[in-house]
């Protein structure tokens, strides 16, 4: 099945001569990356100018639209959760007792000091429904072959006007990110490593998001522990859980 | 007059008791109008200072533009009025297009207010016209609090990020053209100032405002749907509603004051009634009448405010002149509470305040001076002569 798929991404390709099909690719990636739900246990380590910030998480998900996070350490963000679904984004904290609501222009401010910020978890529409993507050339991360992906924004309301991703060529999954500002400023960068083959996927374990207008070295985020397709209950996905 | 003479000999008779009294009574007077026209003072400078940088003479805002609710932003352009035109092209009114954006002090993040305002605008103090310069670069003015906390110098690239009116990210470097020093918190902290036109570009949003800001000219008639007025009163609402809160805390200081003097007349009354009851029997055996008996220690009792109001003419008006001429120095810090305050305020005392002032102080002089007196009405002259307590 594998080789089909990889035929189908690659063939069209060889027959002109030229890069593969950018979208075929991403397609590929969704394939790759996606499952039905997966639950992961996280390190997320925030390099800020007055030293680093650790922090151990779970989080629950199914599909792009349903994910919840509780923060398991250090113990003045324990007990800290997160419920999306869909557009909307609750969070509760134990310090203060209430579960919130984060909207409007609060989705923008850092997630626990970290170089995301809210809105970047928030969104979950396919790069393929935002954006029209080329292949631009090969590149190589860490010796990987990789096809190098450009992708403009096809509708008025994409985050980021331009994004560049590096694809390994071998193994279908992102190596890199740069996100573009309209101007042609860089303003975010990821880098994912620590690729694991794991339930039969490639996988990448550990993400380093930069938001490269600020000073720092990023935010790490490292998988220590994941499942796919684990059974998930429905109660998981609910305001009430958040308590 | 007899009784005006009387009381007089007598207050004069009784020496340092009814000067440190009389010295108490013009404590409260010179008080009283000093921190009423410190008030007041600060109430009209405050005002004229947001007329000149923030409010001007009358403000249209956009329907959905609510400025202590910043989820309003996003939503809060409309397109300027085509009757305004000629006035916004003169300077006479001055639209301002707002939007949140992050900036980027020495590598850190931090949210504020952008702004866009019309170089060439004549409405407000701000020194817009240091934007126009080389179009190749966004200028951009920032105010003395703002350039402090983030250690900004004129002529500094800062890097901007915002997001259009459809979401989408952009940044850019801009140029610190200038550095405005005003009284005013509310144009200063946490914003930065761009020409209008650029922000217009920058939000993809040209032709379009979040409030409109007009000089001494009146409106012209014009299609306003979608704008609601503003006018000045409401817009220093704010300001008269902190001076009122201040009135009151003040109040309580000069009460304080007045009642200590009020307590020192009550008690010099009793004590005078107490010590001269052989003076009320004699006058009241020398066909004088209670009740003029008790006129002139009433009468007696508000001369110290009379004398009190002669006292604190002597002294308080060098002093409040040279306050009123030189000005009240501010500490620094206080107009970090987001309240226009000058280095310096310089009290305003109204003829009014002056006026209100004495007749309050003589009236609850007269008033505690007569409280004690009424017991001359119920005595008996003879007991009186003979000295007997009553």
């Amino acid at each position: 099945m594998r080789r089909i798929l990889i035929s189908l991404v690659f063939l069209p390709g060889l027959l002109y001569g030229q890069n593969p099909s950018a979208n075929k690719i991403l397609e590929q990636i969704d394939r790759n990356m996606a499952s039905k739900n997966r639950v992961l246990t996280a390190t997320m380590i925030v390099h800020a100018q007055r030293g680093e910030r650790i922090m151990e998480l779970k989080v629950w998900s199914e599909g792009d639209k349903k994910s919840f996070t509780e923060y398991l350490s250090p113990a003045r963000d324990k007990g800290t959760k997160m419920l999306k679904l869909e557009d909307q984004l609750w969070m509760f904290s134990p310090s203060a007792d209430r579960i919130i609501q984060i909207s409007g222009h609060m989705l923008r401010q850092s997630v626990m000091g970290s170089d995301l910020s809210y809105e970047d978890m928030m969104d979950d529409r396919k790069l393929t429904d935002i954006y029209d993507a080329a292949v631009i050339g090969p590149d190589h991360i860490d010796g990987q072959a990789c096809w190098v992906l450009e992708l403009r924004a096809k509708t008025d309301d994409a985050a980021y006007y331009m994004r560049k991703m590096w694809i390994d060529q071998e193994r279908n999954i992102p190596m890199k990110e740069e996100c573009y500002a309209k101007a042609g400023k860089l303003l975010k960068q990821t880098n994912l490593s620590g690729v694991k083959k794991i339930d039969g996927r490639w996988f990448p374990t550990k993400m380093t998001y930069k938001d490269m207008l600020k000073t720092g070295a990023g935010t790490e985020f490292i998988i220590n522990d994941i499942q796919f397709d684990a059974t998930i209950p429905e109660s998981v996905f609910s305001k009430a859980a958040l308590r | 007059m007899l009784t005006f003479k009387l009381a007089i000999r007598n207050l004069i008779g009784a020496g340092l008791r009814t000067w440190l009294n009389v010295f108490v009574l013009s404590l409260s007077y010179v008080v009283i109008i000093y921190m009423n026209g410190m008030l007041d003072g600060w109430n009209r400078q405050a005002k004229t200072d947001m007329i000149h940088w923030d409010t001007g003479q009358g403000q249209l805002w956009q329907k959905n533009y609510d400025p202590v609710d910043p989820f309003t932003l996003q939503n809060s352009f409309g397109p300027i009025p085509g009757e305004l035109n000629n006035l916004v092209k003169e300077g006479q009114i001055a639209p301002v297009l707002i939007t949140m954006a992050s900036f980027y002090p020495e590598g850190r993040i931090q949210s504020i207010l952008l702004k866009g305002i019309p170089d060439n605008q004549k409405v407000l103090d701000l020194p817009t016209a240091s934007m126009i310069g080389d179009s190749t670069e966004i200028s951009a003015l920032v105010g003395k609090r703002m350039a402090q906390s983030n250690r900004i110098k004129v002529g500094d690239l800062i890097t901007l990020r915002w997001r259009d009116r459809n979401g989408t990210f952009d940044a850019a470097d801009v140029r610190i053209a200038a550095i405005f020093d005003t009284n005013v918190p509310t144009v200063d902290a946490g914003q930065i100032w761009i020409p209008l036109t650029r922000l217009q570009k920058m939000l993809q949003v040209p032709g379009e405002a979040t409030l409109l800001i007009r000089g001494k000219s009146e409106w012209p008639s014009f299609n306003s749907e979608g704008w609601v007025s503003k006018d000045l009163k409401t817009l220093t609402a704010e300001i008269d509603q902190i001076i009122k809160g201040k009135s009151f805390s003040s109040a309580v200081m000069y009460l304080i004051l007045l009642l200590l003097a009020m307590l020192a007349i009550f008690d010099t009354q009793v004590l005078s009634i107490f010590r001269r009851q052989r003076e009320i029997g004699t006058q009241i055996a020398l066909g004088m009448t209670r009740w003029q008996v008790v006129k002139l220690f009433t009468v007696e009792g508000a001369m110290h405010g009379v004398l009190a109001a002669i006292l604190a003419a002597i002294y308080g008006i060098p002093f409040l002149a040279s306050q009123s001429r030189f000005g009240i120095p501010m500490p620094k810090a206080t107009d970090s509470m987001g309240l226009a305050v000058a280095e310096k305020i310089f009290p305003v005392y109204s003829i009014g305040l002056i006026i209100i002032t004495i007749v309050f102080v003589l009236i609850t002089a007269t008033i505690v001076s007569y409280l004690p007196a009424r017991r001359i009405s119920k005595m008996n002259p003879t007991e009186a002569i003979r000295g007997r307590i009553q």
